[in-house]
């Protein structure tokens, strides 16, 4: 067929990496998604010189971008927020803040109207503007057109692989590939803002092929920990072989079993029902019972949604089709880098972190924060990690003179003698102790000691052999890099479900079912080759000390 | 995942290469870019917005690579429809493809009625 071109040899394959000159800037943005445009905007307008790099092109990366973020929206009337308040906190397991809920919720209202210059918010049947829910091409779209317009600097194709530091332990920039150009690129900036999402462990969820915890493993080079990472089993459902996980459909979906019975959906539970059935046999799916009102507007509401049935030739609506469920790790989880201050600060002098990249159990808890929630807190903690950063780098200076070196580990640069390691293999060693939902949603102790064993095996491996530095093109080194930080975020999330002896919102412990109100505190892990984990208040634990089994002995 | 570039709607301006997020097409000087990492796509869709030729064809199965002719295509109508729905470009204030996404919640509310 000669339309089809496909090649496995790629032109730029062969050609040596060229490092570039560093830039100097006062805020360096890692990822170019939601929360990273929010950044890179705000400490644009407080004044900084700004370069975001993004791995792929910010505009098109990023969940959001595949999506339709409709933000948590509640108007400035203290009652209203309130209530919005209350509803969340019960919620959220006893582990988030209301205070931070409210500060979200000021700066989304306030902040999502100021983008009217470049999105075309839509006006409803009574002339009013809808704020609220935008659609993710266009919303990212108009953000790279509006950082654009104030000159925030856009690295696209531009994979960060590393952070860099002064002797004291100080944050001062970053290096990494343009892979479509074989050149290495140094930002020297007077901070940095991690901007790289949560991690999916390439489920193939939509748009989460490169949210592979990237940040989270330059964080944790950087001596910084983590928070709520066992909070990471939220699924949602698609057609099968398709990445559409666009929810808002199968809230009118019937299922069935392979005898084509129907599975009754308990309010709440889907994901676990679901579940269940799938591990027992194939689930179909029917979404007769959406009105015929919304099957005509659908495409215009979501235009992507139809795409699996109109290219697949079937109809949802009179034919059943089969479904599973995408594991969004810690994407629609709440887990990720903790945060150190109110201004999304981390342990780590200079280094800010927002969107998925950071915990959001502040304001969403043991539950998922779903679309609304995340998108607000994408947006927020962008506005503020961008401002305080600005004013960091303002009163610090963008340090490009001072004498740094790369915190880069695993992935990279071997500990000991490189050795053949294969990052697809790794890759796949991972998922399969991440993806399976009988050890994802339904968790049990001595299974996830299991996994956690199988995975430092893995790590000790990549991190002793695999080097990525020496890897024959850019789009290798990343890859090995990217192997090592799945990796990484793997241990992490099942060091935490391990050590939680208990069940509390996503986190389901089919050995521990109930919930302990002594364990309603939040859960902070880290280490790179040895990990430990400490609840809020505790000493720390290591890993080679006896995990719990109950919740009296944690 | 991603399928097809029709050479002979292709106008060589190399947009998917630049917006790809998962780097899957490599550039040719004067032509059309070619699928280099064709495993890479992540089904997302995105290039087929930014392709105002609509000369690309993303296929819905993001597992298996799919054999489909432009022809083929071209008959199933689906040639450039994702961003004829999204009003993108030329479609840009078209009523027939306004974007309706605010009403999110109220199909929200609706199911929540119904069941």
């Amino acid at each position: 067929m000669p339309n089809i071109r496909v090649s496995t040899t790629p032109p730029t394959a062969e050609l040596p990496t060229v490092e570039l000159p560093p830039i100097a800037a006062d805020v360096l943005v890692i990822g170019g998604g939601l929360s990273g445009t929010w950044a890179a905007l705000a400490a644009a307008q407080a004044g900084a010189r700004v370069v975001l790099a993004d791995k792929g092109y910010c505009g098109a990366s990023g969940v959001a971008a595949t999506s339709g973020p409709g933000h948590w929206w509640v108007p400035p009337d203290a009652d209203a927020r309130a209530e919005a308040i209350r509803q969340r906190t019960a919620i959220a397991g006893g582990i988030a803040d209301p205070a931070w809920m409210e500060r979200i919720l000021d700066i989304t209202w306030t902040t999502l109207p100021t983008i009217a210059d470049v999105y075309d918010f839509s006006t409803d049947e009574t002339g009013r503007v809808q704020y609220r829910g935008l659609r993710g091409p266009e919303y990212l779209r108009a953000m790279r057109r509006k950082i654009h317009k104030l000159g925030v600097r856009i690295l696209d194709q531009s994979p960060a692989l590393e952070l860099l530091a002064e002797s004291g332990g100080t944050i001062v920039g970053a290096r990494g590939l343009r892979r479509q150009r074989g050149e290495a690129w140094t930002v020297r900036a007077g901070a940095v803002i991690l901007a790289t999402g949560g991690c999916a462990f390439k489920s193939r969820l939509l748009g989460s092929h490169t949210n592979t915890g990237d940040g989270h493993l330059m964080a944790a080079e950087a001596g910084v920990d983590f928070s709520g990472m066992e909070f990471s089993t939220y699924h949602t459902v698609a057609p099968a072989h398709s990445t559409m996980t666009r929810s808002m459909s199968f809230a009118f979906a019937t299922y069935y079993d392979g005898e084509g019975r129907e599975i009754a959906v308990p309010p709440g539970d889907a994901t676990r029902t679901l579940a269940r059935a799938m591990l027992e046999g194939p689930v179909l799916c029917s979404l007769h019972r959406m009105p015929a009102d919304i099957r005509e507007r659908l495409r215009r509401v979501q235009p992507n949604m139809m795409l699996p049935f109109d290219r697949g030739g079937s109809d949802p609506f009179t034919h059943r089709f089969p479904v599973l469920l995408r594991p969004e790790g810690t994407i629609r989880g709440s887990g990720g880098i903790r945060l150190a201050d109110d201004d999304c600060g981390t342990a780590a002098d200079g280094l800010f972190v927002v969107g998925d990249a950071a915990t959001r159990e502040p304001v969403a808890g043991a539950v998922s924060g779903g679309g609304a929630i995340l998108a607000a807190w994408a947006l927020s903690s962008g506005v503020i990690a961008g401002r305080a950063a600005a004013a960091r780098a303002a009163c610090h200076g963008r340090r490009t003179d001072t004498p740094a070196r790369p915190l880069g580990q695993a992935g990279l640069r071997p500990a000991r003698h490189a050795a053949s390691v294969d990052p697809r293999a790794v890759t796949a060693a991972v998922q399969a102790e991440m993806l399976p939902y009988d050890k994802t949603i339904f968790r049990r102790g001595p299974a996830l000691a299991r996994s956690l064993s199988r995975l430092d095996g893995v790590w000790s491996d990549l991190r002793d052999h695999l080097d990525g530095e020496g890897a024959a093109t850019a789009g290798e080194t990343v890859q090995a890099r990217e192997s090592a930080a799945l990796t990484a975020v793997a241990r992490w999330c099942t060091r935490a479900a391990l050590v939680r002896p208990e069940s509390r919102g996503m986190h389901l412990r089919v050995d521990a079912p109930a919930s302990h109100p002594a364990l309603a505190r939040r859960l902070t892990v880290g280490g790179l080759d040895r990990l430990w984990s400490r609840f809020d208040g505790d000493a720390p634990q290591p890993l080679d000390s006896p995990v719990p089994t109950q919740a009296g002995a944690a | 995942m991603i399928s097809l570039v029709i050479a002979e709607r292709c106008t060589g301006c190399q947009v998917c290469v630049r917006v790809c997020p998962t780097n899957v097409f490599d550039a040719v000087r004067g032509g059309p870019p070619v699928i280099a990492r064709q495993q890479d796509c992540q089904t997302c869709f995105l290039c087929e917005l930014y392709c105002q030729p609509d000369a690309l064809y993303v296929d819905p199965d993001c597992e298996t690579p799919a054999a489909v002719s432009a022809e083929e295509i071209e008959r199933s109508g689906q040639r450039g429809r994702y961003r004829r729905d999204s009003g993108w470009d030329e479609w840009a204030g078209d009523p027939r493809y306004a974007n309706e996404h605010w009403r999110m919640d109220q199909i929200f509310a609706r199911a929540r009625a119904l069941s």
